[in-house]
This record gives C-alpha cells, sequence and structure tokens, in this order.
C-alpha cells in the first residue's frame, strides 16, 4: 500500500489551514516593543516602557522633538512671568477621549497626582520636586510657581501625562490597567489590555495634532531579541524598537525590511571613587594598600582616559552601534559642547602620564558593572579591563545584573562603576552624576565617585536657576565643559538606537529611544 | 488517611514558611529595587521617600512580620512595580501557563508512551534505534534554541504558525483561555512543543525501560505461554506496570512544566508566570516573587497528591487500609 499520496496531502492540507496568517490591513500598525510594561497607570513608575504605551494615550504640557528639543505639547506657549512663576498658556478646543474639553483644572490635578499615589516605588515626585503650587488662573491658562528659581520646569513637566481628572479621581493603577481610567488627550484610546502580551488603541479622531495613519494600533511586548526579530521577519509585526545588533545585517539585507539609526542620549561613563583614602578593590602593584587614593590625581583619571581605546570598543563591542563620547551627554541635547573631543587611544602617553603620578608600576583597580543592563555591557567592562592592564593598571572585572551591582553600589562596594545615563539637558545630567552630593538640594544622587567641584556646581546651579533659555545653556555647556575637562567621569560613549520596519514604512528616529505609533508613516 | 492528610497540610505550611523566609533575606540581600526602579532624575529624598513608600525603610524583621500579617488576612501585598496585589498578577497569568503545561504534557504522554513503547518492543530495529536517536536530541538540545528553530522554521520561513505572543482568549467558566479558538490554538502549537520536547524525550526513555524490563518478567511469558495475544498482553500485563513510574514521572514533571516554563515563555513572549517570575527577579519585585512562590509551592503539593491517589488506584498494595 502506497501511503505517500495521502501523506502529501495532508500536509498540503495543513499548509492550507495553517497558511491564513493574518494580514494587517493598510491601517493597522503593529509595534514589537522590547521592554515589559509593568502598568498602564501614567504616574505609578517611571520607566521607559510604562511611558511608551502611555504617551499614545496620554500628552504633556511640554513636549519634545526627535532630537530631544522642547516643543509645545498641550500647552501651545510657556514663559517665566518672574524667577519663580512659570505661565502655560494651554491649548484650547482639545478633547479627551471621552469628548469632555482638557482645561487648566486636569492640568492641576494631573501634577498633583504622582505625589498622591501610595505605595508607588516613584520617580515621578522628582519632577515636581521644584513645584510649590500649580493654579488654574482661567480654563486655559496654568500658573506654577516654584520653590527656587528654576528654569528646567519645562524639561521636568514634559514627564507628567496629563489625565482626565473626571476619569481619573480616585483611580489606582488598576482602574488604568482596565481602560476605566484610560482618559487622555493623546493620538490613541484604549481598546484592550493583556498584561505582559499587548495593549491595543484605536485612533482619537478629534485629536488636535496632525492625523496618524493608523486607525489601529497594536503595541506587542517582545523582550527576547531574536524573538522579536523574527516576529518582523515573519510580517507579523510591522516595526521593532531596540533592534539586536546582531540581526541589523540580515535585516538590512532583506529587500522587504528597513532599518533606520540614530544616537541616542544614553551616555556610557565610569564613576572613579575621588573621596576615599582607600578604595575598596584599589591597591599597588604589589597587591599591597596604596598610601592615597589615585583616582583624586587629574594625571591619573586622564592616563586611563588615553588608555580606553573608544575606537575599537565602538567599531568591535558595538559593531559600530555607538559614538565615541566626550560629553556628558549626546550629541544635540542641550548643552551639550560639541567642541570637546574624546581623548585619542595613546597608551604610551597613559604610561608616561602614570609614572609621572608617581605609579610606574601602575596599580590594582576592580571594575564593577551590569551585565544586563547597557548594550553589550559586560564585553565592555572585559575590554576596558584589557586596555587598562595593558597600561599597567590591572583591572579584575565584577559584572553583576543591575539589581545586584545597585546593591553593591549603595553599600558603596565599589570604586571604579560603569554607569548609562539619559538625560534631556547637561545642566539636569551634572545634578545627578556630577554634583557634589547634597541631600537636602538633591544633588548628585547618582554621583558614585563623590567627585565635588565647586565651580561646576556653582555653574550648573546658576544654569538651573536661570529660566532664560540662551543664557542657561551658555552655563550648561560651560559647566559640562569644565567637568569634562576636569574628568569628572570617564565618558565612554554614546549608544546608537535602531529600529526596523517595513520598507513601505518611515519614522524618524528618536534620540529619546522613544517609539510612538503615531509618528510612523507610509512611503 | 486523615492523619496522612494532616501531616501533609502540617509540613506543607512549614514548608511554605520557611520558604517565604529565605525568599524575604535573599532578597533584601541583594538590594533595595528602588535603586533599579526610580527614575534618573531622582534625588536623596525621593528615594528615601520611594523607599519608605514601599515600606523598605522598615529592619527586615519588622518587614517580615508585615508581610506575615498581611499574609494571614490572605494579603500577599502590592506589586511594587504594577501597583495591583501581587496574587491578582499571578493568577491572571496563571491561565496561560496552565494551558500551555497541559498541552505541552499532553503531547508528551500522547507521543512519549506509544513510542516508548514501541521502542521497547523493537530495541534492534530501525525504527527504534530512530525513536532512542531523537530522544537523545530532545534531551540534549538547550530548550532556548530549539524554540528560536521552531519560530525560525515554521513561522519565519513556512510562514505557517505565528511567531509569539498567545491569540484571542474565551472565557471558560470565568477563566479567560486561548485554546477554544483557531488563533488560539495556533499560538499554543509552537510553544507547547517547544516545552513538551524534553518531557517528550524523558518519556520514552522511561516507557522503554519500562518495557524492557517488563517484557522479561515470568507474568509476561505466562501470559503469553497462555496463548493471550500480544496485544492483550501489552495491555492488561505490560502497560499497567510501567504507568506507575510514568504517572510519578509525569506528575513531578508536570508541576516543574507550570513552574519553570520560563525559557519557552520568554523565546515566545508567551505571558505566563514564568516570564512574570524572571521579570520580577530582575526588578526585585519581592511580593511577586513571594506570592509566585508560594503559589507553585501549593501547586506542587496539590500534583503530589494526585499523583499518590492515583498511585493507589494504580497500585493495590499502595491503597491505604479499607479503602480496596
Amino acid at each position: 500500500m502506497n501511503k505517500k499520496p495521502l501523506i502529501t496531502f495532508a500536509s498540503c492540507l495543513l499548509a492550507l489551514v495553517l497558511h491564513a496568517a493574518p494580514a494587517a490591513s493598510a491601517a493597522e500598525l503593529r509595534i514589537g516593543l522590547s521592554g515589559e510594561v509593568s502598568s498602564l497607570d501614567p504616574h505609578l513608575l517611571a520607566s521607559q516602557p510604562n511611558l511608551t504605551v502611555a504617551r499614545h494615550v496620554f500628552e504633556s504640557l511640554t513636549d519634545v522633538d526627535p532630537q530631544t528639543r522642547l516643543i509645545p505639547g498641550l500647552a501651545e506657549s510657556w514663559r517665566a512671568l518672574d524667577p519663580l512663576t512659570w505661565e502655560f498658556r494651554l491649548r484650547r478646543g482639545v478633547k479627551f477621549h471621552d469628548g469632555s474639553e482638557f482645561t487648566a483644572e486636569d492640568a492641576v490635578f494631573s501634577l498633583a497626582r504622582p505625589l498622591s499615589i501610595r505605595g508607588s516605588p516613584g520617580g515621578f515626585a522628582s519632577y515636581v520636586r521644584a513645584v510649590e503650587s500649580a493654579t488654574a488662573v482661567d480654563s486655559h491658562t496654568l500658573r506654577v510657581k516654584t520653590k527656587y528659581p528654576y528654569g528646567a520646569l519645562p524639561e521636568d513637566i514634559n514627564s507628567i501625562l496629563i489625565v482626565s481628572k473626571k476619569a481619573a479621581q480616585n483611580a489606582g493603577p488598576e482602574d488604568f490597567d482596565s481602560g476605566r481610567a484610560m482618559v487622555g488627550t493623546g493620538p490613541y484610546r484604549f481598546l484592550r489590555y493583556q498584561r505582559g502580551d499587548r495593549l491595543e488603541l484605536a485612533r482619537h479622531d478629534q485629536w488636535w495634532g496632525k492625523t496618524p495613519a493608523w486607525d489601529r494600533v497594536t503595541l506587542r511586548v517582545v523582550p527576547a531579541d531574536p524573538s522579536r526579530t523574527a516576529a518582523l521577519l515573519s510580517g507579523e509585526l510591522d516595526a521593532i524598537e531596540h533592534v539586536p545588533s546582531a540581526d541589523l545585517k540580515n535585516i538590512n539585507k532583506n529587500k522587504k525590511l528597513i532599518t533606520i539609526q540614530t544616537t541616542s542620549w544614553r551616555t556610557i561613563l565610569l564613576h572613579l571613587d575621588q573621596y576615599r583614602a582607600q578604595p575598596p578593590g584599589v591597591s599597588g602593584a604589589d597587591g599591597k594598600a596604596l598610601e592615597k587614593n589615585p583616582f583624586m590625581d587629574l594625571r591619573v583619571r586622564r592616563a586611563m582616559s588615553m588608555a580606553i581605546h573608544r575606537e575599537a570598543i565602538v567599531s568591535r563591542v558595538m559593531e559600530g552601534l555607538a559614538v565615541p563620547a566626550a560629553n556628558i551627554v549626546s550629541p544635540g541635547v542641550f548643552g551639550h559642547n560639541p567642541a570637546l573631543k574624546a581623548a585619542p587611544y595613546d597608551p604610551e602617553g597613559a604610561r608616561r602620564l602614570l609614572a609621572e603620578a608617581g605609579y610606574p608600576q601602575g596599580f590594582r583597580i576592580t571594575l564593577a558593572g551590569p551585565n544586563n543592563r547597557y548594550i553589550n555591557d559586560e564585553q565592555i567592562l572585559q575590554t576596558i579591563a584589557q586596555l587598562l592592564t595593558r597600561v599597567g593598571v590591572q583591572t579584575r572585572v565584577e559584572a553583576a545584573p543591575m539589581s545586584a551591582f545597585l546593591g553593591r553600589v549603595r553599600k558603596e562596594d565599589t570604586a571604579v562603576s560603569l554607569l548609562g545615563w539619559g538625560s534631556f539637558a547637561a545642566d539636569l545630567a551634572l545634578r545627578s552624576l556630577i554634583a557634589g552630593p547634597n541631600p537636602e538640594k538633591g544633588y548628585g544622587a547618582w554621583n558614585w565617585g563623590r567627585y565635588a567641584n565647586p565651580k561646576v556646581d556653582a555653574l550648573m546651579e546658576q544654569a538651573l536657576g536661570s529660566t532664560d533659555r540662551g543664557r542657561r545653556e551658555t552655563l550648561a555647556r560651560e559647566a559640562n565643559t569644565l567637568a569634562m575637562n576636569d574628568l569628572a567621569i570617564i565618558p565612554l560613549h554614546h549608544q546608537v538606537v535602531s529600529w526596523a520596519m517595513r520598507a513601505n514604512l518611515a519614522y524618524t528616529p528618536r534620540t529619546d529611544e522613544f517609539t510612538f505609533a503615531h509618528h510612523f508613516t507610509p512611503r | 488517611m486523615l492523619s496522612f492528610t494532616l501531616r501533609r497540610l502540617v509540613q506543607s505550611a512549614a514548608t511554605l514558611l520557611v520558604m517565604s523566609l529565605l525568599v524575604f533575606a535573599g532578597v533584601y540581600a541583594i538590594g533595595n529595587p528602588v535603586d533599579i526602579l526610580i527614575n534618573p532624575e531622582a534625588d536623596q529624598a525621593e528615594i528615601a521617600r520611594a523607599t519608605a513608600q514601599l515600606g523598605l525603610d522598615l529592619p527586615l524583621w519588622r518587614q517580615y512580620l508585615v508581610f506575615l500579617q498581611g499574609a494571614l488576612g490572605g494579603d500577599l501585598g502590592n506589586s511594587f512595580v504594577a501597583g495591583v496585589p501581587a496574587i491578582t498578577l499571578i493568577l491572571e497569568r496563571l491561565p496561560a501557563t496552565l494551558e500551555l503545561a497541559l498541552l505541552a504534557m499532553l503531547i508528551a504522554i500522547g507521543l512519549g508512551v506509544p513510542l516508548g513503547l514501541v521502542a521497547g518492543l523493537k530495541p534492534e530495529s530501525w525504527i527504534g534505534r530512530t525513536i532512542m536517536a531523537g530522544s537523545i536530541l530532545g534531551f540534549s538540545l538547550p530548550t532556548f534554541w530549539v524554540g528560536l528553530m521552531l519560530i525560525l522554521v515554521f513561522s519565519v520561513q513556512l510562514g505557517w504558525l505565528p511567531t509569539t505572543g498567545r491569540g484571542p482568549t474565551i472565557d471558560l467558566f470565568g477563566i479567560p483561555v486561548s485554546f477554544l479558538s483557531w488563533e488560539g490554538l495556533r499560538h499554543l502549537i509552537l510553544p507547547a512543543t517547544n516545552l513538551a520536547l524534553f518531557k517528550l524525550a524523558l518519556l520514552v526513555r522511561l516507557v522503554r525501560s519500562g518495557t524492557r524490563e517488563a517484557m522479561l518478567q515470568d507474568y509476561v511469558r505466562y501470559a503469553r505461554a497462555k496463548g493471550l495475544a500480544g496485544r492483550e498482553v501489552l495491555r492488561v500485563h505490560v502497560l499497567p506496570n510501567i504507568l506507575i513510574p510514568v504517572i510519578t514521572v509525569a506528575g513531578l514533571e508536570f508541576g516543574s512544566l507550570i513552574a519553570f516554563a520560563v525559557v519557552t515563555e520568554t523565546v515566545f513572549a508567551w505571558p505566563g508566570m514564568g516570564k512574570l517570575l524572571i521579570d520580577s527577579i530582575g526588578l526585585l519585585d519581592r511580593p511577586v516573587i513571594v506570592a509566585y512562590l508560594l503559589v507553585t509551592v501549593c501547586l506542587f503539593i496539590f500534583i503530589n497528591l494526585v499523583v499518590d491517589l492515583l498511585y493507589a488506584a494504580l497500585d493495590p498494595r499502595v491503597r491505604p487500609e479499607g479503602a480496596r
């Protein structure tokens, strides 16, 4: 008996039935996101994945363009009436998804909500810490009093999304997850949400902005890199964010797909302990304790920076997906100084400088960092260790998951540590990373090396205190330049962020790494 | 039977207590979740405020007491990152994992037992050898690699099945399940196959060795000598005997399927409990980690109980007195 025809027939049938892969209609867009969304509540946790989905439904008073420059959002314009008062003119005729009108009352409510959520791991409160009071002058004018002169308020409140007071009053995270409180003014309204899987959205037809090209949007959460690529290759997704560097080549070879890239705002840097006489994990070349902390000597910091071959890290470790850094913020970001150049690779010069500083035999250090947070973070650590060892700074690497690494940092158990940082403005980055730690003023919360330079602090403080943007940027750039020339931290590189999509789509890559369905257009 | 059940319950409660204590201390030792969760612009005051909001500023023993107090009242705490009860998050995802594990187990048993029987009856034939060679592959290939290959072949190359995610769900007695619709089943096939492979290989080997052993036993020879047909011998004498270890292993393995479907769920972006656990560990979301492990321990206890009962049904020797 010949069974072959039967098998062939069965497999044909199977193929026929199974091949009913759903094709996207012209007006639907399916995007694969890389980060796990923990909640739809826009004020619970300030994480990039949460904000990505929330910004489809909600908007903020100020917006940022793809190059991270501020542009009008729900506020048409804003100005400082005096050093302590900001006034925002709100857009008229903006409708919430339930049809009600957006007014200053909603803005006042939204600015206060982050602080009122109980049991929130927070983050958003830091964006309203400068706010003394927010009041509605009339239905479309908002006045914000600050506790001290504060020029970065328009940047800060970009992170506070505006919810409908009516819908969100007394609403908790579960009400947002269920959709009941998901009433925003944004380009898309809530349809369905399956936690850990997808959020389905429909176009908000009364949106004030340029009508998006898609009636329906599905945001799928696919954190595993190869799976996200596979879903794009199979045509199940139209676009994906954070394309794994290993897959870029293959995707570019595929005629049906394209990729786009831009420099991200994330700067990868090294913190150096500059406050303890005996930093942990640091000893002489012979293993004995050193007399003083070598990192307090600028020559040593400079030697270490010169010993790091940034071009090699970028081309080999990062496969070209990074830009050597000499700044605390990425190119194009407020306060960036294009005149600063990354230290050229110079192992000979590094050895000379070390000898000059009194370390002809070098010394030993331990380099700590995460192994699951930034692109190729552990390989970067290993490469730097080899480069430093080559000039006599014998380096041992201790890489750990971000959670464990941060635990060690908080116990002050690390002397040289890798960190990545994304910021809208140089003065904001300086405030967290480089300003001398001062809990009262909120300075230097992430200044692990406790570098302290009164000149940098003063310039940064002046920058943040000026409500005139031109003046503020000049000061911020100056502070940034000063700190970088003094190697307060060792900048390594700025990451490059990439998207991949069907060849008939277009997207303007964003420095802040956000992926927005309404910014995708058909070609 | 009653004292047996009671002892089991007390043991289980002790296990739960010890385990929650261990997890508590472990997560506490790693670090403060606020450090990971907080946004970059946060200052010292904000970090302290958020830490206090989550109750993490208290000494460890006080935190544990607070947890115990809540747990006794049925409240395992809110997830730090989702702001909703941890148990809600887990129960929300339980159906997805359960249907995946059930289908995987069905595949593993449905294929593993017959294949193992064939391999055991004809160990030297080409078919027996092929089955065994296949089982070695099933054992030794890493799950994530097989998962990716399945996606590459059946989704990307052939385009037959979806790559990732869970299909639309239909409520069955109030539980959202996806296996009732065609689209849902299509989404289930690849991850379930992926998850089943290892267990399938395991069952094939178990059944094969059991069969080979049984075939040499006196009772099989007598049955044959008695003139019973080969099929009858298998059904009446061989199968019941090899099923006892199969059920033990299948039961235990089912527990591990549910608890540790992590890899498959990650590769296929399946919104199940395993993925939730991994994400929670990465973020030190302690309430979810503790609740997850408590639920898992309860599941294991339940499964073991079912296995014991099935045992009793199959093997008269372990039946409790008076239950004959």
